[in-house]
Parts: C-alpha cells; structure tokens; sequence
C-alpha cells in the first residue's frame, strides 16, 4: 500500500520528497518541506516541476541525488522518474544535483529497528516509517547501506508523475481541450487528432498549473522502463575515457598537491624536516595540513609525490592497540557483560539446554581481520576559494555532510560553496568518509585564487583508511536429531556507528545494530537461540565496508550452521529449510539448490559448500563449487539466488550480484589488513590484492521477486560468498577454515 | 622533448624521469589513462606504446620512443573500437575507473591474438584489477570483439 497517498500536491511541487508516515506521526515540522534547491539558480526560460525534474528548451534533466560508484544508481533511479513522466531514459540528461536536505534518504536508518526483516507486522512497518522521521530531520543525503531503490521507489516515481499530471494540465489550458482527451508519449503531449506538443514548450506554462491532489502512479502492467534492463546512462563515457571521476577534474591555471598525514591513524605530526624538498623541481609550496601532516603543492601530481617523499616526519604514537595480536587481544577482552553491547535475541533457554547436553556441545570460535576499502579511484578532491566562495569537486557518498564540512573547514557560509559531485571509482563505504575532502578544502585555504587537485598515493590511501573493523564470533550450540536444538552466539567487535559518527561529530545513544547485524536477524527459528554483542572500545577508526556487519558475521555464522549440519550428520540445505519457515527465504535456497544440482554425484576433489544470510532485508543464498587441485583450491562455479522484492533492472541487478560475490570472494581469499607499531603493514596492491580474472569463477544467478516490498541490491550478495567458499573447501578437503583470509590455511589458483 | 599521443605530436618540458601516466594526465589533460597504484600493479593506466600494452605508471617518459595510443585514441563515443562497442554491448562497466585499462589491455590482446581462448584471456587480462569484480562480463565482451573482428576479417 502507498504512503505517498498521504503527500499533498503542494508538498511535492514546492519541493518536499517523500514525506511517507508524516500525518501518522502529527509531527509539524516534519512535515514541513525543504525547499526544492532546483529553485535557486534557475535560469531565464528553465522550470523546476519537484526537485527532481528539470525542464526548459534543450530538454528534460532528471536529477539523480545520490552517488553514482559503479551500482548503477544513475540510471536506475532516473528510469523510476523517466517511467512516469513518459519519457525514455536515453532521451534525458541525468545530473548529479547540488547537495540538498531535500535529497535526504529515508531509508538507510530503516535497518537500524529491532525488527528481523523477515518480519512484516505492522508493529515492524511502523517502527520502519518511525525511521523516516529523524532521517528527514537531519536531511542526510546519503548513499549507502543499500537504500538507494528502498527510498526512491514512490518518490521518485511520484516525482515523474506529478510532473506529467502538471504537464497534461499544461496542454490541457494552452489547446483548450479536456485532460482526458490527452495522452503522452516520450516526452510529448499528443491529442486525439494526433497533434503533438513537447514537454519543452509546456514546461513555463506548467509550473504556474494548481494541481490536483490525485496522482496516481502507473500499475505495473503499464511500465515500459521498470522491470527490464535498461543500458546505463554512464557506459558510452566510461568505455570511452570519457567520464569525470573527481582525479579528472580539470580547472584553469589548477595546481597538484598530495598529502602525508600520521600512519598513527588520529595523531599528530610532532614535527617534520622539509630536506629541501620545496626546492625541488615543480614544487611550489609545503603546507601544514592541521596538526596532523603536510600538504605538497606542485605542478604536476608526480612532483608532489616525488618532493613528499623526501620530507622527514616525527609523528606522534597513538594510545590504541599496536599490532595485530593487540587488536585480537582487545576482542577477547571484550567478551565481558561490562561491554556487552546489545541482546538483540533470547528465545527460550539457552542456558539450560547447553547445560544438559555438557560435553556435547559445539564451542567454536572464528575471527576476521580488518579490511581496507581499496577503491580503485584513490582518495581525492580539487577545490578553489576565491572571493568568499568556495567549489569542491569531489565523488562523496555523503553530500550534505560534504557541505557542512567544506563550510566548517573553510569559514565560508554554506550558500556560498558549490559542491560538485563527480563519478566515484568505487566507494564501498570509503567515500562516506570527509578526510579527503576536509584536506583538499585546507589547502584550498591557504592558496587562495588558485584551484588545487589533492590526489593520494595509493600508499597513503591504503595507510589510512577507516576500515572493516576486526571480529571474534563464539558460538555454542548442540543438535538434536538432524537439527539444532540451542545456539548461543556471542559477537565482539569496535562499533562502525561509533567510530564513523565520532568523525562528523556526532554521538548516538544505544547499542550498534551493525555489531550483530546477520547475525540476530536471520531467517532461522532454534527453539533457544541467543545473540550478544560486545563492543571493543574505540581505537583503530573503523566504517562501513560493503556490507558492514553482515561481512563479518555472515561467514560467522553460515560457518557455524555448516558444522552443525556436519555434526547432525544432515544435509546442510535440508538442515536450513528445517530451520527457516519465512516462505521467500526458503525459495532463494530451494531455488539455488536446483541451479547448482545439489545432490548431483560430486566429482573427485570437488566440494559444494552453501551459504544463506539475510541482509538489508534481502535473503541470499549462495552454492559455490570447488576443486582442490595440485596446485590449490580453484573456485570453478558460483550459483547465487536473491529475492529483492521488485527488481527495477535484471541486468543491473545481476551485475550487482557478480560485483557483490567477487567483493566477497577477494576478501575472504586474500583480505587482510595487519597492524604493527601502531601502523597499517599493508601499502599497495602487491600485499593487499584482490581476485583477479584468472582466478574469477563463473557466476550463476537468479533474481527472485516473492519478498514483501522492494529492496536494495548493491551489498546483500556479499556476505554469503565466504561461508560458502569456506564449506566448499570444507567438502572438498575436509579442512575447516575459521578465521578470514583462508589464504593464511590453502593456497587458492 | 616531443611525445605522439593518439596522432598528435606535443612539445613536453618535464622531468626525464616523470612517469609517463602523469605527462598525460597532468600535462597533457589526458585524463582516460588512470592512476590507480603507480607500482605497475593494477593496469588502470594501460596504455599502448607502438600497439604494445604498456603500464604508463611505471614507464619514465624519456623511456618513450614510438606512438602512445590512450582510451581517447583508440576510440570515441561517436565512433567506437570493435571492443569499447562490445564493452557497452554487454554492460560491462560498473564504477568504470578500470575500464579504459581493461579495455587498452583487450585491444592489444585481440591484436596479437583474434581468436584468443580463457587461458589466453586470463594470460592478457590478469595484470588488469577491477574492484567491482566485472571480470565474467569482460570475459564476454573479449569474446564478442574477437567474434566481430574475425567476421570482419573474414
């Protein structure tokens, strides 16, 4: 059922997004709408029908706020808009917008109630819509956390729609004749005897239209756009080296600067010796960076990089754990009710059942290391000051924040800074982070007039990272039959919430779902079943990584059903579908049982290993195949099945599932990130790779459309990719692998 | 000294010992190249250098003697190499900032090679590092451009 039944006319012309729960909650303020910021800066002849349409006499502008970083957003949320207001995709331009509260997204902090996905109640929904409130108030226009899809769907369709309705009405005053006896057709308003009108030439007559308070949206037999693949609006410029990533920002007269701050992630820089590098050919100035490193301002980014590594620096030592072991150790520790962190499940009695069964219950314990983002694009922006204002160029996951920082850092009230979002090659969470755009902006600071591209080594993107935090999972449990009768699962890690707030200086009360995330919320129904979450107090900086909780705890946990099918002796699917009742859930795994043959005779050597986890509200299950050759494990076949509700774009959506896969193949083959003296080890792709095309396998996979509502497909196909390989090798080898990378046990072709 | 990119002669006043990656990004404004790692180990800058792939990161420009060919050079979004075609065909882009190097890597595979098979296209493509994991669709699309070159051919 829609909640955009309850969003006035007024609401949505004026500029207002989504205002889904708005009447429920009584809340006048929330109601109120931002101001639509296509409104500011229009220009002679242009008309802005929501803040996501732009019309005027070269055409239609769809405005796509959120971050284009390979998920395919650009397109997908723009054909949302393009299918109502009846006009194919490819004859539109797609912009980026201008950061605006309007934009906010009211659907990443959806994951954060106390209800399981799976569960549909209408307790669960109001908790979901509850959510929308505080996202509003903040106006976070963020992408992440797969909630793109999840937060345009109606909004951005309504926004197609409204425009269309103001357009028909348009027509409908200027040819004097009936709505209803017009229809439109890309981009066009055509009457009964065949003439045609553009949206163009009806766009200033339209925004003078009072609306009706009925638009309604297309039912889905009628989309021509949605439900089918749709060619990227991006993939001509970037086959073509074509398209703008912030590196290839370009600007008259611009200098190149790099950056060297404390490894000792969070100190300071004590002191540094220039060593002449400032006479160095090409290199213009050495400037603080704060108090925490230089900046190298040349004319060319090589010189930079040459003179910055000629400087001598005395840096400050940090007072978290200063090695590997140390962060490990600090885990364990952390297994105390004092750092209990949250109990988000306690069905029956635990306690008693692992009581009874003594001897015969299954303590394990596994662990995960810390992960760097390792976008392809290293951490970057170019930015100008002059005459008070201020242009950054830069790809952001966080554009509102943007602003607020680049005013922070700057003295420049935010009316007056321009924040220009580029392409972002790869963000898989990194670019939610400011450092970047914080360092760009200082030394903009301090060469006023001149515009200054600040690229990062790829050393120095490595270095200094805020990372996929580290984790301990144990787990008891003891079987009954051919099922699980207890499990009890206890989870300790750093908060990423805590950790990547602290930076935006922001505090949130309350536990950090994402400590225990796929991990209390999952499918399964065990009699006496409980998870806790420990919290490892503050050190290393920590964030999203695609995924977030569930890469970790995903592996945990599917590792952990694994061994107990094992132990039952049952079939590890037969075993999940006795544990699962939620009917979309069962399908995913019932379905890539069929793709991968499971049950077939398995080949010598060869091992099938399955995994299923839940996340972002999207059930996934995985089936990979292995072969254990001379010369080490070869991934030969991946069969993934997910169940996104409704799928906007097969195509895409099957792109996302490989992308996501082999995210997760990569990091639990060959991820690690290790600390020693308090400094990351790893400092370019030679130790901190990722799979590679000859180690690719071939991926199956099948988009299912049987869950509740729509849902976001750029992280849920990650999690499952590394339980799965571990009971592959498991079933090919009979070696149990319980800590990530596995390339620390076998060697991988 | 003088460099030949995409057919255009230019006069450059740099360091001998400056990467050739960065003539052509920051000198030049020839920015489909891309920085990714500057250790030669990620491909993003592939290059050709008289046909031949090249690693522009790690090559010092005064090492450069011949035609350098980029993205831009070898096709346009108006007129298309057989392989960024085949590229766009089948999607295969995500975030895109390996793509010019997977796509100059490709080229020069299937000029040496029409017909190559998987282990000749894990040999050429191995050195090319794509974070979004995009490989099964750039597997497919070498193949199709192979497919449309030997028909041409033919």
């Amino acid at each position: 059922m829609s909640t955009l039944g309850k969003i006035t006319r007024r609401a949505f012309v004026i500029g207002s997004a989504a205002i889904a729960g708005g009447v429920l909650f009584g809340v006048y303020k929330y109601k109120q709408p931002y101001p639509n910021p296509l409104e500011k800066g229009l220009a002679q002849g242009d008309t802005a029908l929501t803040p996501y349409v732009l019309i005027n006499a070269t055409g239609v502008t769809i405005i796509v706020p959120r971050a284009e970083m390979g998920q395919g957003v650009k397109t997908t949320l723009a054909a949302l808009v393009a299918e109502e207001l009846d006009i194919d995709v490819q004859n539109v331009k797609v912009e980026h917008g201008v950061p605006s509260n309007a934009y906010f997204n009211a659907a990443v902090l959806e994951e954060g109630v106390p209800f399981p996905p799976q569960d549909d109640s209408a307790m669960a929904n109001m908790a979901r819509n509850f959510m929308h409130v505080p996202a509003k108030f903040f106006g976070v226009q963020v992408t992440g956390g797969s909630s793109s899809t999840v937060d345009a769907f109606e909004k951005m369709r309504m926004a197609g729609a409204t425009a269309r309705e103001a357009l028909l009405l348009a027509a409908s005053a200027k040819l004097n004749l009936p709505k209803n006896t017009l229809r439109t057709d890309n981009g066009e308003v055509i009457t009964k005897d065949g003439q045609r009108i553009s949206y163009t030439e009806l766009a200033s007559l339209a925004a003078s239209i009072e609306l009706p308070d009925d638009v309604k949206l297309k039912p889905r037999s009628q989309w021509k756009q949605i439900g089918r693949p749709v060619p990227r609006v991006d993939m001509v410029e970037k086959c073509t080296g074509t398209a703008t990533f912030g590196i290839d920002v370009l600007q008259n007269e611009m200098l190149y600067a790099t950056v060297k701050v404390n490894p000792n992630l969070g100190a300071k820089c004590n002191s540094y010796k220039a060593n002449n590098a400032v006479n160095m050919k090409g290199v213009k100035a050495i400037l603080p960076l704060g108090d925490i490193g230089v900046a190298v301002v040349a004319t060319n980014t090589w010189y930079a990089f040459k003179a910055s590594e000629k400087i001598e620096f005395d840096w400050a030592k940090t007072d978290y754990a200063q090695t590997t072991d140390a962060l490990f150790a600090s885990a364990i520790a952390a297994f105390t009710d004092e750092h209990q962190d949250s109990q988000m499940r306690s069905d029956g009695d635990v306690e008693a059942i692992l009581g009874q069964a003594g001897d015969a219950t299954i303590h394990r314990e596994y662990r995960a290391p810390l992960l760097a983002h390792a976008t392809m694009e290293p951490m970057n922006a170019t930015a100008l000051m002059k005459n008070g204002e201020l242009d950054v160029w830069v790809g952001t996951q966080m554009a509102t924040y943007a602003l607020s920082e680049a005013s922070r850092v700057s003295g420049i009230a935010k009316e007056n800074i321009r924040i220009h979002t580029t392409y972002l090659g790869g963000g898989f969470g990194r670019r939610l982070e400011m450092d970047f755009i914080i360092y760009a902006v200082m030394v903009a600071k301090q060469l006023e007039g001149t515009p200054v591209k600040v690229t990062w080594t790829r050393e120095e993107d490595m270095t200094h990272d805020s990372y996929r935090p580290f984790a301990v999972a144990r787990f008891e449990g003891v079987t009954d039959g051919d099922s699980v009768s207890a499990l009890d699962v206890k989870i300790s890690s750093p908060s990423v919430m805590e950790s990547q707030m602290s930076r935006l200086g922001v505090s949130i009360p309350g536990p950090d779902s994402t400590i225990v995330q796929a991990l209390w919320d999952q499918a399964y129904i065990i009699e006496n079943y409980r998870v806790t979450g420990y919290r490892v107090p503050m050190g290393i900086p920590v964030s999203s990584w695609r995924s977030v909780g569930a890469s970790q705890n995903g592996f945990f946990n599917e590792s952990m059903i694994d061994e107990l099918a094992i132990k039952a002796n049952a079939d590890p699917i037969e075993m999940r579908l006795g544990l699962v009742t939620h009917q979309p859930t069962r399908n995913v795994l019932q379905t890539a049982a069929k793709m991968a043959n499971w049950g077939r005779e398995i080949p010598p050597k060869h091992g099938l290993g399955v995994a299923l986890v839940t996340s972002f509200g999207v059930p996934v299950a995985e089936i990979i195949e292995v072969v254990n050759t001379p010369r080490g494990i070869k991934i030969l076949n991946v069969y993934v099945v997910a169940d996104v509700g409704i799928a906007i774009d097969p195509l895409n959506i099957e792109a996302q599932l490989i992308s996501a896969v082999n995210f997760g193949l990569a990091a639990a083959m060959m991820g690690e990130i290790t600390l020693l003296n308090g400094k990351v080890q790893q400092t370019n792709f030679h130790s901190y790779d990722a799979i590679r095309m000859h180690q690719s396998p071939v991926i199956h996979t099948k988009i299912l459309e049987n869950g509740e509502r729509i849902r976001g497909i750029g992280e849920p196909g990650t999690p499952p990719a590394a339980p799965a390989l571990a009971n592959a090798i498991f079933a090919a080898t009979g070696m149990r692998i319980r800590e990530m990378p596995f390339n620390k046990h076998i060697q991988f072709v | 000294m003088q460099l030949n990119v995409n057919g255009t002669s230019h006069d450059v006043d740099v360091d001998d010992e400056m990467p050739l990656l960065w003539v052509l990004r920051d000198e030049l404004n020839i920015t489909g190249p891309k920085f990714g790692c500057g250790i030669a180990m990620c491909g993003a800058c592939t290059v050709h250098i008289n046909g031949q792939p090249a690693r522009s990161c790690s090559i010092p420009v005064g090492q450069v003697s011949g035609l350098v060919t980029t993205i831009e050079g070898l096709g346009t979004p108006d007129a298309m190499h057989v392989v960024q075609a085949a590229w766009v065909e089948h999607q295969v882009a995500q975030c895109g900032y390996c793509q010019p190097g997977q796509i100059m890597s490709a080229a020069a595979l299937l000029q040496m090679n029409p017909n190559p098979d998987d282990e000749a296209i894990d040999r050429a493509m191995s050195a090319n590092l794509c974070r979004c994991g995009t490989y099964p669709r750039i597997r497919a699309a070498v193949k199709t451009a192979a497919q449309n070159i030997r028909e041409k051919n033919a």
